[in-house]
């Protein structure tokens, strides 16, 4: 299904991801990685002092959406897949995966490319070309 | 003052997350799908983002220590190993299929779409799962 290409929407939320990594790394001194703070909530436990503002992080992160619909008063534009077991596997690819290789998109992707570091240009690679042949795989050889 | 500072910044990332259209999952599997429904939205807000963090993150470190915590925590590794090869591999599969990555599909939780709510829960096991593996082995060695 096609969507709008919105690239000065996209550019804006872009600044406004930027700037929440900026602020939390100039406040606490943390990259602003979504799977690494989801992951050390979770069993088995680690010892991790940053284990609260993870949780306040996340809090602000599920009151977006109701807070978006607040203000303009209609929920944002979302299209979610109905295929149920397909979104179970990727779910658990997704969150076995992030952990394994230590970041995701906003770890790896946005906060280790700004670094420059290394393991984050290689690691965005090869999830960008591996989600690029799942989604021909789905969409043009499967014909989901 | 510090948890509201944290409490902002996941408003914000949340904010920038559905306003960019990296919440909505069509969105993201259309900026995969080079040879159909392209749409390279989402290179612009990897753009906007990496923007901001890259002079962002240079300026701030540039100081002693961040405001409320007594170091920096970067990470330090630059070596290529298997687990990261294989996980990122694995992550961008499933980001494919479903679209979603964690951040976004925090994000959406609240939307309550069927599919998100089955999503995040796989993910979460997923994540467990995998913390429970690397644990293992590292008691192991």
């Amino acid at each position: 299904m096609q969507t709008e290409f919105t690239p000065f929407l996209s550019l804006l939320g872009g600044g406004l991801i930027g700037a929440s990594a900026v602020l939390l790394m100039a406040t606490h001194g943390r990259i602003a990685g979504i799977s690494g703070i989801l992951s050390r909530i979770l069993p088995p436990a680690s010892k991790d002092q940053s284990l609260p503002q993870g949780l306040i992080f996340l809090v602000g992160l599920l009151l977006a959406a109701p807070l978006w619909i607040v203000m303009n008063g209609q929920a944002p534009l979302q299209t979610v897949s109905t295929n149920l077991p397909l979104l179970a596997l990727a779910g658990v690819l997704v969150g076995f995966g992030s952990v394994l290789g230590n970041g995701c998109t906003s770890g790896h992707g946005v906060c280790g490319i700004s670094r420059l570091s290394g393991r984050s240009i290689v690691a965005t690679l090869t999830f960008m070309s591996t989600g690029f042949v799942a989604v021909l795989l789905l969409r043009h050889v499967f014909g989901g | 003052m510090k948890n509201l500072v944290t409490l902002v910044s996941g408003l914000l990332f949340g904010f920038g997350l559905l306003l960019s259209g990296m919440a909505n999952p069509a969105k993201v599997q259309n900026f995969l799908d080079l040879f159909g429904t392209w749409d390279p939205s989402l290179a612009f807000v990897m753009g906007g983002a990496i923007a901001v963090t890259m002079p962002g993150f240079w300026l701030v470190t540039r100081r002693s220590k961040p405001l409320f915590n007594t170091v920096f925590h970067l990470p330090t590794r630059t070596d290529f190993d298997m687990r990261l090869i294989a996980g990122s591999a694995i992550f961008g599969i499933g980001w494919g299929l479903g679209g979603f990555c964690p951040g976004p599909a925090v994000t959406a939780l609240p939307l309550a779409a069927e599919g998100t709510l089955i999503f995040v829960a796989t993910m979460l096991t997923g994540m467990a799962a995998s913390k429970y593996l690397l644990n293992r082995q590292d008691n192991r060695v």
